[in-house]
């Protein structure tokens, strides 16, 4: 199920050249501000959690994952070079496999790892709060790569939904319609942070299990209808 | 005026055969429409493209549907205000824009990549400078039509509230007070944003990638200051928190219509910029629009050739 070769081209399409910059610069805008923020208002467990939930789950983890999800299998739908990896004899679904590897460990390195760094800047993980952003970092890293894979599969304007999806479904109508919480990418992982925490910091407004159930129905069905639009894959001209 | 064919036969010698025929190509001696005209078509073009007119249905279909996510909010607004006779619309003209960012966003996203982007990929630029345009001509036609299509993007919905709520009639001095400031407001954020889009998507010719970089400068800027607006705001040194707002394009637009267009400003606290920091704020976005304009010339110095 896992192809090192076509690993190895995913890794160098989304870190060759100006992409891996993109990538960095978000992380470090956020460590940067970790430490602006600890200069300004000293260790506060509030202020710890607020940045982390405001600006590092709520908008560097989708737009990370957004970049590593449709990056991963986008630019060669878009310019045709797909055929030549389809024309392997490689099976489609250990092909849609390895990239979604590949792109949840980009979005866990570049989003999951500078949550902690930043975390331990902040508080010195004080109530357990950069561990509990940390693993929600990871776990949406898992949904987000595998949602925006798909994405990028379905269609060719896969960014613009990915984010349509991201900023616009979780971030307004998520604060305007409390109903659109429970199908949020964000939510499911923040409840597992807040298994994690303990505390009162991190909340979410769904349950563990549904949150659990959830992430697992949406990552394992986004893999499966991937391997399948790439079965029946027809290539189309530029618009 | 038939063209012979000499070749093929048993190779004579070079020279008694071969002949050069006048097939009657004509030089063009009608009207040159110059340098202005293409100028204008570019213009055109790009300002149609960037709502998909002149593309195919699945081009019109992000553009359109923002546009109407955009309006349909102050067209609510307004039938509440007729409905219930409010004294006042709901909602700031000065503030709309501020609200309704994310849309904003995603249509500069989407639409700068699409107007530069696929000129570079598809490798047209050449093209373009084949004709009478220059350097020159070229990205003010690009730059005066995105900003063109995010100031349509934006004013329409201010129109709506206008019309709107003089049909509610409220007061109309001050209704168009607000209106006309609300445009001010609206102008310069469309300079400002088509700007920073059009110049971070002419340095990729992948489509995704220009959209994906736009929407991150954009969004996680905005996201940086209003946290730490927010923090500095806790934490009570509440006269840093204009100074932050320096920061991110829109909160720089909301920075100077607080100061100079009446708006009540969005920041936390509602502490917006004074007149005099206002003139920072000024100077800030005309520097940015002006280096984007300076940013673009550098780059369309030798693309492609």
């Amino acid at each position: 199920m896992y192809d090192p070769t076509v690993a190895r081209l995913t890794y160098r399409a989304l870190l060759g050249r100006r992409r891996a910059l993109i990538l960095g610069a978000l992380p470090l805008l956020l460590i940067a501000i970790s430490v602006v923020v600890r200069f300004l208002a000293g260790a506060d467990d509030q202020t710890a959690a607020d940045l982390l939930g405001g600006l590092a789950l709520a908008t560097m983890v989708p737009i990370i994952g957004v970049i590593a999800g449709t990056g991963a299998i986008g630019p060669e739908i878009d310019d045709g070079s797909v055929v030549y990896l389809l024309s392997k004899p490689i099976k489609r679904p250990t092909i849609i496999f390895t990239k979604l590897i590949v792109a949840i460990a980009v979005t866990m390195v570049f989003s999951a790892v500078p949550t902690l760094i930043a975390g331990f800047i902040l508080n010195g993980n004080g109530q357990q709060v950069a561990v509990a952003y940390t693993v929600a970092a990871l776990v949406a890293s898992i949904a987000y790569a595998a949602l925006f894979l798909l994405l990028g599969t379905v269609s060719r304007h896969a960014v613009v939904f990915g984010l349509v999806y991201a900023l616009v479904w979780e971030a307004l109508f998520g604060s305007l319609v409390p109903g659109a919480r429970t199908l949020s990418v964000q939510q499911w992982s923040l409840a597992v942070a807040q298994k994690v925490s303990g505390g009162d910091l991190v909340t979410s407004d769904v349950g563990l299990t549904t949150a659990a159930v959830l992430l697992v129905a949406v990552t394992v069905l986004a893999t499966w209808y991937a391997g399948q639009k790439l079965r029946s894959l027809t290539l189309a001209g530029e618009e | 005026m038939a063209v012979e064919h000499t070749m093929g036969t048993s190779a004579p010698g070079p020279g008694d055969q071969t002949r050069i025929h006048n097939i009657g190509y004509r030089s063009y001696d009608g009207p040159r429409l110059g340098r202005s005209y293409a100028r204008r078509s570019l213009y055109s073009q790009s300002l149609r493209g960037s709502y998909g007119l002149g593309r195919s249905v699945k081009s019109k279909v992000l553009p359109m549907l923002l546009f109407v996510v955009m309006c349909v909010p102050a067209a609510i607004m307004v039938a509440v205000a007729v409905a219930t006779k409010a004294k006042d619309l709901p909602l700031d003209y000065t503030r709309y824009a501020i609200v309704m960012q994310a849309v904003i966003s995603l249509y500069v996203a989407s639409q700068a990549p699409q107007s530069v982007s696929r000129d570079l990929r598809f490798k047209t630029v050449p093209l373009y400078f084949s004709r009478p345009i220059e350097t020159a001509d070229y990205v003010r036609a690009k730059f005066a039509a995105l900003a063109s299509a995010l100031f349509i993007l934006t004013a329409a919905p201010l129109l709506v509230l206008y019309v709107g709520a003089l049909l509610a009639k409220l007061d109309f001095a001050d209704q168009t007070k607000g209106f006309a400031q609300g445009l001010v407001s609206v102008a310069l954020l469309s300079l400002l944003f088509a700007g920073i889009g059009l110049v971070i998507a002419s340095f990729t010719p992948r489509r995704g990638f220009g959209i994906a970089a736009v929407i991150a400068v954009l969004t996680i800027t905005y996201g940086a200051v209003s946290t730490l607006q927010a923090i500095a705001d806790v934490q009570g040194s509440g006269e840093a928190v204009p100074w932050i707002g320096l920061f991110s394009p829109i909160t720089l637009v909301d920075g100077v219509q607080s100061a100079f267009l009446g708006a009540t400003s969005a920041f936390p606290g509602g502490v917006g910029p004074s007149n005099a920091e206002g003139v920072v704020f000024l100077l800030v976005a005309l520097g940015l629009i002006a280096a984007s304009y300076g940013l673009l010339m550098r780059r369309y110095k030798k693309v492609g050739l």
